[in-house]
């Protein structure tokens, strides 16, 4: 079945150094390089472009209400229809998804998505703590949220303490791998990983992303157009799916959201293996046990296993059988709107073999994964190095 | 929509629309939008898990909150998960990427809603914050101060003349005669308070359906047979103020002209808008076509033009119309604008 309608492909990818403070470009600037870059890559002007969508995060990480639309002429847009999606975290695999409708719906041909964060503009602490009547806030960031679901985690599977610090550390060596990524880090040692300081129990400094500046771009194009290109990444699955933040029962650690957009992606992709079909995955880790956590929810093995293959080493690009962010991942690079489409890109870049010193040998089908919000928000695909035959 | 598949999309129509507007709401957004989903759901009969897609368009800076469409979607109840989206726009652009994942073919119905509570903040300072951050932003140029420079330009260069303002001002009902109009002091140069909007909060949500779907949930279905949107050029000093080539493009491409309007719901909210959006969009100056309703008497950022498209719908499901045009817009000056043509199939 695939993703539905007609058959699409990204035949362009574009992203910019990845760093705490792009100082030295504009937000038109930095949007801009991303989106030139993957213009170049699919061999097009800004005219050959039918439509844009863009994604970021909340419009308070840069203190300018709805940037698309001053950002018009920056992408191209005159004259143009553009779209801005935002559902929170996973917005840059939603922004994907929603650029790829254009394609599989026949009403395009050629779409640019861009998603982008510029977190140096303002300051994100205060953008997530704006205080709320009748609201009551928690005032511990993500980290704090996400905390005491990991701790649950810990428990039910009895992981060892040091799996995240695990994950933390080998994305940290696959970003020295990826020329783009924010945190480079070649002397870093495990040790060091594990030794630094506790920011919320049981979350290491070392164990959470960064706040980056940067944007990722792709061109997405219909089949005729991409029959052309060398080497198109042919999308094979597309899924979205939201549960409400907090209802009697709510599975936290394994959201039933995450589970059932798992399924209807492996579904359409034709997928009954995960673990065997899929060569490389890009996944949504802001926080390093998440990693574990989403293996199992998106099937790639039972429930409570998920540590046991980050610890055999399975998700190391090194000798791993199911490589797992090889681009270094949120962990090195959280520009928060453009993160969910670096996870999308990074997946269209492996199948396409272009993926550079991070590349997975011969990777014919790849994940990308982005979540958001409480855990609530999925968004997902799977590209192929060959078109769907599902 | 593309050439090349013009004539082969496949027929979504609206079936079931509520909406609400009050000068100012003491309810929450969620507390806003419950009742207002749940009346379309009943009307059409079906529950939150046998809708195929839930589209929705807000603003976090009207909420003053990061990530406030997720409290909001509380309102949906989104247990068991649900397929879901939201756009940063007015949820005329949430109808349009439900119309997009139609075309697809994957669903037959959808549920679409946007929102807007302007009241417990200044939106004539908080739209300055959507403007050029580096070049305009800082000299925090109110709402009506920005309308105006387009409507100085519009009067100078002959586009429009006063009197023509205050009989669009009068059709509007924002005043009874020209005399009135006149005596009104000018609050942004040239305009005065009947030129311009007064805000509302309020919130819409609609049942979407394909053929074959939507004949069972409505008696007269009000058809999309054009969409399209298309934004210009944001800076003042660039774009020719006195034209809005995203319109006049929409409209083309969305059909407008394939046949005769009986009705039109421009999301007009200066008097300047509206006589702009006219002449861009080739329709008569003195409507013999009725206008349906007015967003310069109660205007809805982030929602106004959804409500248009209700209120473009409510016509056809009333048989007062078979042909009716909506229009959104959004940024400043008509910078953004979604063309739609919404028909009840009579021949």
């Amino acid at each position: 079945m695939g993703a539905g309608g007609e058959t699409a492909a990204v035949i362009g990818v574009g992203m910019t150094n990845f760093s705490a403070t792009r100082g030295d470009v504009s937000m038109p600037g930095l949007v801009r390089e991303a989106a030139y870059r993957a213009l170049e890559d699919a061999g097009m002007g800004w005219g050959d472009i039918d439509a844009v969508v863009m994604g970021k995060a909340p419009d308070f990480f840069e203190g300018v209400m709805m940037p698309e639309i001053f950002l018009s002429e920056a992408l191209g847009c005159v004259g143009k229809p553009m779209l801005r999606v935002h559902t929170a975290g996973s917005v840059g695999g939603s922004t994907a998804l929603v650029a790829a409708s254009l394609i599989h719906s026949g009403v395009h041909e050629k779409v640019l998505t861009v998603a982008w964060e510029k977190q140096s503009e303002s300051n994100a602490m205060w953008a997530l703590s704006l205080k709320q009547p009748f609201q009551v806030s928690i005032n511990a960031g993500a980290g704090g949220y996400f905390s005491p679901i990991i701790r649950q985690y810990m428990e039910e599977s009895n992981a060892p303490e040091l799996i995240g610090c695990m994950v933390a550390f080998k994305d940290r060596q696959h970003a020295l791998l990826n020329p783009y990524a924010h945190l480079h880090q070649p002397d870093l040692t495990f040790d060091q990983v594990v030794e630094s300081p506790m920011l919320w129990e049981p979350i290491r400094y070392s164990e959470t992303c960064p706040s980056s500046d940067g944007a990722a771009a792709m061109v997405i194009a219909d089949e005729t157009i991409a029959d052309q290109s060398p080497n198109p990444a042919w999308i094979h699955a597309g899924a979205m799916r939201s549960e409400a933040n907090n209802f009697p029962g709510r599975d936290e650690v394994n959201p039933q959201a995450s589970r059932e957009c798992a399924a209807d992606l492996w579904e359409q992709a034709g997928i009954v293996n995960p673990r065997e079909e899929i060569d490389a995955v890009e996944m949504y880790v802001p926080f390093s046990w998440y990693e574990p956590m989403w293996l199992e929810s998106l099937g790639f093995c039972e429930r409570g296993d998920g540590w046991k293959m980050v610890e055999s080493g399975a998700t190391h690009i090194e000798g791993g059988d199911l490589p797992v962010n090889c681009s270094g991942g949120v962990l090195s690079s959280n520009p928060i709107g453009a993160s969910g489409m670096i996870r999308f890109a990074e997946a269209a870049l492996q199948v396409r073999g272009m993926a550079g010193e991070h590349q997975v040998a011969g990777a014919q089908k790849a994940l990308g994964h982005a979540y958001g919000g409480g855990a609530q928000y999925f968004a997902m695909w799977v590209v192929g190095a060959d078109k769907p035959t599902h | 929509m593309h050439e090349r598949q013009a004539g082969k999309m496949r027929k979504v129509a609206i079936v079931a629309a509520a909406s609400r507007q009050e000068e100012i709401m003491l309810d929450t957004e969620v507390e806003m939008m419950i009742p207002l989903i749940s009346e379309v759901r009943n009307k059409v009969g079906l529950d939150q898990s046998e809708l195929g897609f839930t589209c929705s368009g807000s603003s976090d800076f009207l909420a003053g909150q990061a990530f406030s469409f997720v409290m909001t979607l509380d309102a949906v109840g989104p247990v068991p998960p649900i397929v879901e989206s939201h756009v940063e726009m007015d949820g005329a652009w949430a109808l349009y990427e439900a119309w997009v994942k139609f075309q697809m073919g994957v669903i037959d119905t959808a549920i679409v809603y946007s929102y807007g509570k302007p009241s417990p903040g200044s939106l004539q300072d908080v739209l300055s914050t959507q403007l050029d951050p580096y070049y305009v932003a800082p000299l925090w140029p109110d709402a009506h101060s920005v309308a105006a420079l387009q409507a100085r330009l519009l009067l100078e260069d002959g586009v429009v003349t006063s009197d023509q303002l205050a009989d669009c001002a009068i059709r509007t009902g924002t005043v009874d005669n020209r005399e009135e109009y006149f005596s009104q002091p000018i609050i942004a140069d040239p305009l005065r308070q009947a030129d311009c909007p007064t805000y509302a909060d309020g919130g819409v949500a609609m049942i979407l359906a394909s053929e074959g779907k939507a004949e069972e949930l409505c008696d007269r279905p009000a058809w999309i047979t054009g969409i399209d949107h298309r934004i210009d050029s944001h800076h003042f000093g660039v774009r020719d103020l006195t034209a809005v080539p995203s319109v006049r493009l929409a409209a083309q491409k969305a059909g407008v002209h394939d046949g005769p309007i009986d009705v039109t719901e421009l999301h007009a909210a200066y008097t300047t808008h509206d006589l702009l959006l006219r002449k861009e969009m080739g329709l008569p100056e003195i409507p013999d076509i009725p206008q349906g309703s007015y967003p310069i008497k109660a205007d809805t950022l982030m929602a106004s033009g959804l409500l248009r498209i209700a209120e473009a719908a409510r016509s056809i499901w009333g048989g007062d119309a078979n042909r009716v045009l909506a229009h959104a817009t959004a940024g400043p000056v008509l910078q953004q604008n979604l063309v739609c043509v919404l028909e009840g199939g009579d021949n």
